[in-house]
């Protein structure tokens, strides 16, 4: 296999499936699952600390050798996500943050505005910024411009399972982008994680897909192979679709 | 005085600083972060940052998430 490392933030993974921690039944699983997928890098959020809490997802992914890459979940504004990113950056010592503003409780969608004004801010005060967005291909080359080490388009809203519901975009995203294109969200199974992939993603980040299933140890190693047959396909180059057969056998004589 | 740490109206000394804040919740240090009326409080000035009655303090944490 040749070397395919991907860089993001100018550090180097050598997988390219990011996992969230949203959804697991325990940490146990969320281990479990973690150590499956073979991931390098994986989200957590920014709650009230709880003291009747037992155990941490930060010690489960420090014994796993993850990088932790806060997110902004549940920040409605600009201002909520960068004073949040300052939070992460204080607690958890990193300055990478997944930018997420949402601009509703029912569809979970990003707000393009919020995160547009956001991510200007983080990346002048030094973040490096992670960007959830739609599959808007303008809004992707606005971010890029403005400093951001990546896009993250969605493929179907957070949680649904639904899929990449245009895949066109998500071409479009990737022909343009000089920056990584990272799929976030909307994954349902496998196939859907090889289809990013296949498109031109440089990454797939995934959680309920797996912490949400019945066995998310066995899917998490489907969605390892899954991005891994993805990105094969892709450097590999399709064949082009035609409409009628072409022989692979020779013709009688 | 009276503070808000993390939304629970919280008696404190009067000469009380954010560090004490933090010890009504944990005694751990690493990993959490401090806003007090929205602005961050960085580690190192916890301990001689005085709170003010009526003041809010929020304690975060990494949970799972994403």
């Amino acid at each position: 296999m040749i070397d395919d490392v991907f860089v993001l933030g100018g550090e180097k993974f050598s997988s390219r499936l990011i996992m969230g921690t949203g959804g697991a039944p325990s940490l146990e699983v969320l281990d479990q699952a973690l150590e499956a997928s073979g991931t390098e890098l994986t989200t957590v959020a920014m709650r009230r600390l709880d003291p009747t809490t037992r155990g941490s997802v930060l010690d489960v992914l420090r014994a796993r050798g993850i990088k932790v890459l806060p997110n902004t979940a549940g920040c409605y504004t600009a201002g909520e996500a960068v004073l949040t990113a300052r939070l992460a950056r204080e607690a958890l010592e990193t300055d990478w943050v997944k930018l997420e503003v949402i601009a509703d409780e029912r569809t979970l969608l990003p707000d393009p505005i919020e995160t547009f004004d956001a991510a200007e801010r983080l990346v002048a005060d030094g973040f490096t910024v992670l960007p959830y967005i739609g599959d808007d291909p303008a809004l992707a080359r606005r971010l890029e411009q403005a400093g951001c080490a990546a896009v993250m388009p969605l493929g179907a809203p957070i949680g649904s399972g639904l899929g990449i519901r245009n895949p066109h975009n998500i071409e479009l995203i990737v022909e343009a982008a000089g920056v990584p294109v990272i799929l976030d969200a909307g994954i349902g199974t496998a196939s859907d994680a090889a289809l990013a992939m296949e498109l031109g993603c440089d990454a797939v980040l995934l959680a309920s897909a797996v912490t949400r299933a019945q066995r998310p140890d066995l899917m998490a190693a489907a969605m390892r192979s899954a991005v891994t047959a993805g990105r094969q396909a892709r450097l590999a180059g399709r064949i082009p679709r035609r409409r009628y057969a072409e022989a692979s056998s020779p013709a009688v004589s | 005085m009276k503070v808000i740490v993390n939304g629970v109206e919280t008696a404190l000394d009067d000469e009380a600083t954010v560090s004490v804040a933090v010890g009504t919740l944990t005694g751990q240090t690493a990993g959490v972060a401090v806003a007090l009326n929205g602005e961050v409080v960085s580690r190192s000035a916890w301990s001689s940052t005085r709170l003010s009655s009526g003041d809010q303090v929020e304690v975060l944490t990494a949970v799972q998430g994403g």
